[in-house]
């Protein structure tokens, strides 16, 4: 008990990962940074080194796990970290690597965030890939199992060489506890390339026998696993997966019940044996997960068991506790207690820009001199701060890269009736923005766009990208100018500023503004914490 | 604390909501709190948020220890203790507390615009705690006395533990902190260790 003890670390859900990748032998990962997946991509650009691992930040979602196919299909061991709607990005790829499957074994780590706590976009539920791609998904309620889950991962992309996703939340990836602590050894690749095009090459008409294999190692993976876990007793269960699990056993200790409850560890494919044992006894079934009620359906199907979940329970916002403790009320027929507080009208405190940050002349010059009426465009980064106050110039967000491609069909719908200025930040730029650019000035419309280098990734805690002279593994590399690009890409008028010279800042916009073809502004200075977070990591 | 008191504790778990402003280092006195209860026996599960919500916006971070800890989320009217690093923070937690809830505040305002005055800040926290609380000047003191204000968690929790309204002991706060923090700031934050052991007496 006592070793057992010395061998627990507290471990973040994200620290967890990273351990579970290391103790199954990892040897190439990459990334993108995002909320709430970033401290696994920080981590290994910190470590991989010392462990024989290569890590990159790669461009965007899809580069990186591109990066990964190639590591696979030459043999290694890979891991691919990315938001939820950095998925959406990288479907484009992980679809066929479904098809082709791997051949070093491949674990994708993809993070919602129910709530929307650091997101906005959308409410993304992330397991429907599970379903449109045939990918097998895991779905961990906490550290331990986001560690144990990575390693039956690669147990399983091994035994049937497809990917799979281990899907987390923000209150997994966030979420710390007592993990137990494996061994790790040193990483030391082997890598060779042998062609073979039967497997990787996703044409017609073997692209079809593909999708037949796949089918087929799907059936098998549905049992060949042992985490779907059953416990309680009873004659009306509850089937429950990821952290909703934790929300039901501490619900049911408060209520003192002890209901059979199915705990599912693998989302997709789900195993219809387990579920239909299960159900079997049972008179009548909750069922409890967050986001869409996809096992609901998935059980009602294949059962005639009356089946409950989002009747009960909500289809938007994170569960907690009392939500899921109220359903189960409900549906047992119980009382379960709420405690009930008070209520307090409090002015709130909205997110801002650092007190030093470079984007306060941005901001303020644009609402300074931009004309009456102008649209503002805005993007995924520290710079989405520019709709709340004091600056509140924002009138669209969608997207990684979409300021600039919202922005040209604007500008081609209203014409010069109204001016339009648009942001992107520097790692936008690289992850989606130069095609949109490129749009711009190939489709012939007339934003005005300020592109904020701050020289680093920031929002989601300073990473490197390809605009600062450094690699994940902080190793140097070629800095690429914005400008130069931008200029490539056909674009007449553009200058490099220092938003600090403001009076040349305000002068330029008023020029700008009022050109007939597209036009950029690099407004180029450090942020302001990652120049004092720079000069501490030696930089 | 006798043996029958050492079971009694961990029959319940022990729910504590910091509360604050981001960049005031709310993330490491989780760190803190857990690696501390992890050394006294306790299961731990922790809540906290990143990127955008962190920007100086108002955040809140879960902990809960005991013998199981299920959910990391603490419930409604559930909190058993709150530490509050700003004035008008320490209001928002009114979802997360009952009348026994303990207060820990530091007496230190981060003003923006549409805030609220001190004064009615002060009116309002009389209002709703009915619990014990303590409303000590940490900010300050970290900052006269070491120079750094950042330092007022460290010691909020140190001075919690001393006061015993925390059921961690003071040693393993500061054998946790030793394992926490990393060397270039260690000697500081035991510092701002001491100086709470000096003002909880």
């Amino acid at each position: 008990m006592l070793l057992l003890k010395y061998m627990k670390k507290i471990l973040l859900g994200n620290e967890a990962i990273v351990q579970g990748a290391l103790e199954a032998g990892v040897e190439f990962v990459s990334a993108y940074p995002g909320t709430p997946s970033s401290e696994i991509g920080n981590i290994f650009g910190n470590i991989a080194k010392k462990h024989g691992i290569y890590f990159e930040f790669s461009p965007n979602e899809k580069t990186a796990l591109e990066a990964s196919i190639g590591a696979s299909f030459s043999g290694l061991k890979c891991l691919v970290s990315m938001k939820h709607f950095g998925v959406n990005v990288a479907s484009d790829a992980l679809l066929p690597f479904v098809y082709t499957g791997t051949k070093g074994p491949t674990v994708v780590i993809v993070a919602d965030d129910p709530s929307c706590y650091s997101s906005g976009q959308t409410e993304q539920n992330s397991r429907y890939f599970g379903y449109m791609g045939h990918i097998p998904i895991l779905e961990p309620s906490d550290a331990q199992e986001a560690k144990d889950y990575v390693k039956l991962g690669y147990q399983i992309s091994e035994k049937f060489k497809v990917p799979v996703i281990v899907r987390i939340t923000t209150r997994v990836a966030h979420q710390r506890m007592p993990v137990s602590i494996g061994t790790v050894k040193k990483a030391k690749p082997k890598a060779l390339f042998v062609k073979d095009v039967k497997k990787f090459v996703t044409m017609p008409p073997r692209v079809l026998e593909m999708k037949d294999e796949l089918l087929e190692k799907i059936e098998k993976i549905k049992d060949f696993h042992n985490i779907d876990k059953v416990e309680g007793k009873g004659k009306i269960g509850i089937i429950t997966s990821g952290v909703s699990y934790l929300y039901v056993k501490e619900a049911l200790d408060k209520m003192k019940l002890n209901l059979p409850i199915l705990k599912i560890g693998m989302f997709y494919p789900l195993s219809e044996k387990k579920i239909k044992s299960f159900v079997k006894p049972l008179k009548k079934v909750l069922v409890v997960e967050e986001l869409e009620g996809i096992i609901e359906k998935e059980v009602n199907a294949l059962t005639n068991c009356e089946i409950h979940g989002k009747d009960l329970l909500p289809i938007s916002r994170e569960f907690n506790t009392d939500i899921v403790g109220i359903a189960i009320a409900k549906f047992a027929n119980k009382k379960y207690k709420i405690i009930k507080t008070a209520k307090i009208d409090l002015p709130k405190r909205f997110p801002r820009l650092c007190p030093e940050c470079p984007y306060w002349f941005v901001f303020s010059a644009v609402k300074e001199v931009a004309p009456k009426g102008t649209i503002f465009g805005g993007g995924i980064g520290c710079y989405m701060l520019a709709g709340f106050p004091p600056h509140q110039i924002q009138d669209y967000l969608l997207c990684m890269g979409s300021s600039v491609g919202i922005a040209h069909g604007i500008k081609k719908a209203v014409g010069d009736k109204q001016k339009l200025i648009t942001f992107m930040g520097d790692s936008s730029f690289f992850h989606a923005g130069i095609p949109a650019i490129i749009n711009t000035v190939f489709n012939k419309s007339n934003p005005l766009i300020i592109i904020m280098d701050n020289r680093i990734t920031a929002m989601t805690g300073h990473q490197p990208n390809p605009g600062m002279g450094r690699t994940g593994m902080w190793d140097k590399t070629i800095d690429l100018k914005i400008e130069n690009i931008v200029k490539a890409c056909g674009v007449k008028h553009v200058k490099v500023i220092d938003p600090q010279n403001v009076n040349e800042l305000k002068s330029t916009i008023k020029n700008f503004i009022n050109k007939k073809e597209v036009s950029v502004i690099v407004a180029k200075r450090i942020c302001a914490l990652w120049a004092r977070r720079m000069k501490r990591k030696g930089l | 604390m006798g043996k029958e008191n050492e079971a009694k504790r961990l029959m319940k778990n022990f729910n504590i909501l910091i509360s604050g402003t981001g960049g005031q280092g709310l993330i490491t006195l989780l760190q803190i709190l857990s690696e501390a209860a992890m050394i006294e026996g306790y299961d731990i599960k922790t809540a906290e948020l990143h990127g955008l919500s962190q920007r100086g916006g108002s955040i809140n971070t879960h902990i809960k220890l005991g013998k199981k800890v299920y959910s990391p989320l603490i419930s409604a009217g559930s909190a058993d203790l709150v530490i509050s690093l700003e004035n008008l923070e320490a209001l928002r937690t009114i979802n997360y507390i009952n009348p026994k809830t303990k207060f820990l505040i530091n007496c230190y305002s981060l003003p923006f615009i549409g805030s609220l005055s001190e004064k009615e800040i002060e009116k309002k926290l009389k209002k709703i705690i009915k619990g014990k609380k303590y409303i000590i000047s940490a900010s300050e003191t970290c900052k006269q006395e070491l120079g750094k204000e950042v330092l007022s968690g460290v010691y909020l929790v140190s001075y919690a533990s001393f006061k015993k309204i925390l059921p961690i002991k003071p040693v393993s706060i500061s054998k946790a902190i030793k394992r926490v923090i990393p060397k270039a700031y260690l000697d500081m934050n035991l510092k701002a260790f001491k100086l709470a052991q000096r003002d909880s007496k």
